[in-house]
């Protein structure tokens, strides 16, 4: 804390005593981050489980697998999967990793471990409904998994729970699955509406003196406008979630149209539109997609600048991007269906704001490489894992131009093509953007580095791995082979197009770089309690206020004692600091003042 | 000290170390000085005015996410309203307009009460309080009738999607309204007994926000279920 040159006293709250105020409901914003983060890779273990199951039917859909027909003796009777365990499991990893990873992990675990203290707060603005906000997103995970105890088994129309599909209940599905899965959803839309609230405020109202918005740590302004998507996102779908309760339970025809017919019984619904839940669906979905990966931009752009020794290159022109991004992500929700009957025009419309997305996108882009570029690169773990971020960014983002076009959506809806797009962009990206987090901020969290080594080793093969697995995938939505269909078996121009042949070779890919992952959970255990200690509040050399606290943190954070914030987030390289580099609390006037924001 | 400030050299091969112009002027950045940020708790001059200023901020931004939730039934009525013939609206029960006596005037008395902590007179602030939960109650009440009058003519939710929406909006609306109540009671608690996490103030300034709305958002509910028939 050497560079503190000026406290604030504030109020402090006694630390908790016992074991479950501490660390079951407790009330403290690193805490809950923590348990958020828990949630999540206790989930995307689970959702790789059931990838995994995905890719095994797809290649052998006649084996039998003994384990299984152990397992799941109605799913897979004797080992084999019939078509509807295929779905339902295809529906479940794609909830349980949109849901409990994409949205927790981020913007939940890391924000609410982070965001505070960068901001140099004591806490959130308001401690227990976090912790109401936590343990509302643990029930909805509870309620989801449910979903695969109850009779009939899990839901098996997709994440996006696309009507009549999922709002028949006595004709299709048997079960109730599907409504174990609309109120996990319903409560994780609360959980998510109570956590954009407490971020939102935290971050306009809580921030340390001298912390003008244009200072903020990117990573902030990522998780601001993210907690502002989810806000105005997650009440559109709650809403769409109740309208389908009542339609599947209480008789209400909101989604079913009339004179349906399903196994030979005709349907006692009239006169709803599935489309109306498409659109709704989808007001929610596009969003849903950035604020998934916003808070992985802002990490990318942290992690960036701290290890190229550089400040961020056009720090207003990311603020303003991740601006733009956030609101265009409101207008394009059309893209989505372009297939469904959509007026030329209106998809007109929705293609060219699609397209308008490009921009700032390619603004961030710009200014990743333009802080890299010149840089003095330390090429430390969680530096690989962000260089790797915006490789698979600009990877995802380019079939994003193409499916955003009508026109050429027409040949690419619901193929592999579509798959591989929002896979590398959605999925990996924003798991780079935890990992690159995770060993960056863990000698923060816990006081102790994570083994350089594994992790090395671990980006290589995942990094090449996901590549492997959803590289090939556009070639194969070019054949065109579509996606959702458990067996794809003789048909012709598949096998002309080598498409067995690559799906093969993609769920081998796919096993390989799922064991893969089992090494970066043995790196977090082993590291916790075997990693190299760290010793300095500001292992990384960084500036934001974080570094200048002891690992790990005290409680309150800075023990009583906010700093005054003097400069913009990243002055790096500065030509005559006493070293490179000067943090956001130095008041050091000769240190020339450069950065964001002044 | 700006002025005592000799420009940095430009460090060869590292084109980022060249100092660039101060924006909207020539010669160099003046020294960095501490601003205030939003500043709460973190030093501002009054931390409980900060407080009630955190909860009332609070309240809004919670205001926008209902906003949403009833933004989007709403799209969905319209659109539904269109499809398929089978619309038919529901004339609605008289005792509506009770329920909207009841309301307006529920927030008349929390304005009451709000305006009495501010010149911190303590008993009336809990009379006031007391009387807005009694109203927001008998608004349930009043609302219950409602459907009751609904269900007595054969028009139950599923009758035809008018009716769905009808049940749809004015349930959430009370449920809502329910969550308010909560809001009440713990203001009304917090009168009696200064808190450590909340002052009375932020209690009750927020809630009256949020029952503002309350009100607020049935007027535009009922007018919209009387005019999109």
């Amino acid at each position: 804390m050497t560079e503190v040159a000026e406290y604030v006293e504030v109020h402090r709250h006694p630390e908790p005593k016992s074991f479950i105020s501490k660390w079951i409901f407790s009330v403290d914003h690193k805490v809950i981050g923590i348990q958020y983060i828990l949630l999540a890779i206790v989930s995307v273990f689970i959702g790789m489980g059931l990838s995994l199951l995905v890719r095994l039917r797809l290649v052998w859909p006649e084996k039998s697998f003994a384990f299984l027909g152990d397992w799941f003796p109605i799913g897979a009777p004797d080992g084999v999967m019939t078509p509807e365990f295929y779905l339902a499991m295809l529906t479940m990893h794609g909830t349980v990793m949109v849901f409990m990873v994409l949205t927790t992990a981020p913007q939940g675990g890391f924000g609410n471990y982070i965001l505070p203290i960068q901001i140099g707060a004591a806490d959130m603005a308001f401690p227990r409904l976090n912790m109401l906000s936590f343990w509302t997103t643990f029930l909805s995970f509870c309620a989801l998994m449910m979903a695969f105890l109850v009779e009939g088994g899990a839901p098996i129309s997709g994440w996006t729970a696309y009507p009549p599909l999922s709002a028949l209940n006595a004709a299709a599905m048997e079960g109730t699955g599907q409504d174990w899965w609309i109120i996990s959803i319903a409560l994780f839309c609360i959980a998510s509406l109570l956590g954009a609230l407490n971020f939102i405020v935290t971050t306009l109202e809580l921030r340390a003196k001298g912390l003008t918005m244009m200072r903020l740590p990117l990573t902030v302004w990522t998780w601001f406008v993210t907690a502002i998507l989810g806000l105005l996102a997650f009440g559109v779908l709650l809403a769409a979630g109740v309208l389908l309760l009542l339609d599947r339970n209480l008789g209400t025809s909101f989604f079913i149209p009339g004179g349906l017919v399903v196994n030979d019984q005709l349907v006692n619904h009239s006169g709803g539109s599935p489309i109306l839940w498409q659109h709704l669906f989808w007001f929610f979905g596009h969003p849903e997609v950035y604020i998934a990966i916003l808070p992985g931009m802002g990490v990318t752009s942290h992690i960036l600048s701290t290890f190229a020794r550089k400040t961020v290159f056009g720090y207003k022109a990311m603020v303003y991007a991740v601006l733009a991004i956030g609101g265009l992500g409101f207008v394009v929700w059309g893209h989505h269906m372009f297939m469904s009957g959509m007026s030329p025009y209106s998809a007109f419309v929705f293609s060219v704001l699609t397209m308008c997305i490009g921009v700032p996108s390619a603004i961030k882009t710009f200014n990743w490489i333009g802080t890299l570029w010149g840089g003095k690169i330390r090429f430390t773990t969680p530096m690989l894992y962000a260089i790797g971020f915006v490789s698979l960014f600009v990877t995802g983002g380019i079939s994003g131009i193409f499916l955003g076009q009508p026109t050429v959506d027409l040949f690419f809806h619901d193929t592999y093509f579509v798959v591989a797009h929002f896979h590398l962009i959605m999925g990996v990206a924003a798991i780079f953007g935890m990992f690159s987090g995770l060993t960056f901020w863990f000698p923060k969290m816990f006081g102790r580095f994570m083994s350089e080594g594994m992790g090395k080793v671990h980006f290589w093969l995942t990094f090449i791995g996901v590549y492997a697995i959803f590289g090939p995938m556009h070639y194969l939505g070019m054949i065109p082979h579509p996606r959702r269909y458990a067996e794809m078996t003789g048909v012709d121009f598949l096998a002309a197009g080598g498409a067995y042949e690559i799906q093969h070779f993609i769920t081998i890919a796919a096993m390989i770089t799922i064991t893969v992952q089992f090494l970066f959970l043995f790196n977090v255990l082993w590291s916790l309690f075997k990693g190299k200690v760290c010793t300095e509040d500001n292992p990384w050399e960084a500036t934001t206020l974080e570094w200048a606290i002891p690992s790990p943190p005290p409680h309150d954070n800075f023990a009583g004692k906010i700093p005054t914030v003097y400069r913009g987030a990243y002055d790096f390289s500065l030509p005559n600091a006493k070293r490179d580099f000067a943090m956001q609390c130095n008041s050091d006037e000769m240190v020339f003042p450069r950065s964001s924001g002044d | 000290m700006a002025t005592t400030l000799t420009p940095p050299p430009v460090v060869e091969g590292e084109q980022h170390a060249r100092p660039q112009p101060y924006r909207g002027g020539g010669g160099f950045p003046p020294p960095a000085r501490p601003r205030d940020g939003g500043g709460d708790g973190a030093g501002g001059p009054d931390p409980a005015a900060q407080a009630v200023f955190r909860y009332k901020l609070g309240a809004w931004v919670g205001i926008a996410g209902i906003v949403m939730i009833f933004a989007a039934f709403t799209s969905a009525m319209i659109v539904r309203s269109g499809l398929s013939g089978d619309w038919v609206g529901v004339d609605l029960p008289q005792i509506l307009w009770l329920s909207t006596a009841l309301l307006l005037t529920s927030s008349f008395t929390i304005e009451k009460a709000k305006r009495l902590l501010r010149t911190s007179a303590r008993e009336g602030v809990r009379l006031w309080l007391t009387a807005t939960l009694g109203l927001g109650a008998l608004f349930i009440v009043s609302q219950w009738l409602g459907w009751q009058a609904l269900a007595q003519r054969g028009i139950y939710l599923a009758s035809n999607p008018g009716s769905s929406f009808f049940y749809l909006l004015t349930a959430t609306h009370a449920v809502h309204i329910l969550g308010g109540m909560l809001a009440l009671c713990y203001a009304v608690i917090r009168v009696w007994q200064p808190g450590v996490w909340v002052t009375r103030q932020a209690a009750v300034e927020a809630t009256a926000i949020y029952w503002h709305f309350m009100d607020g958002l049935w007027v535009y509910l009922l007018l919209l279920l009387m005019f999109w028939r």
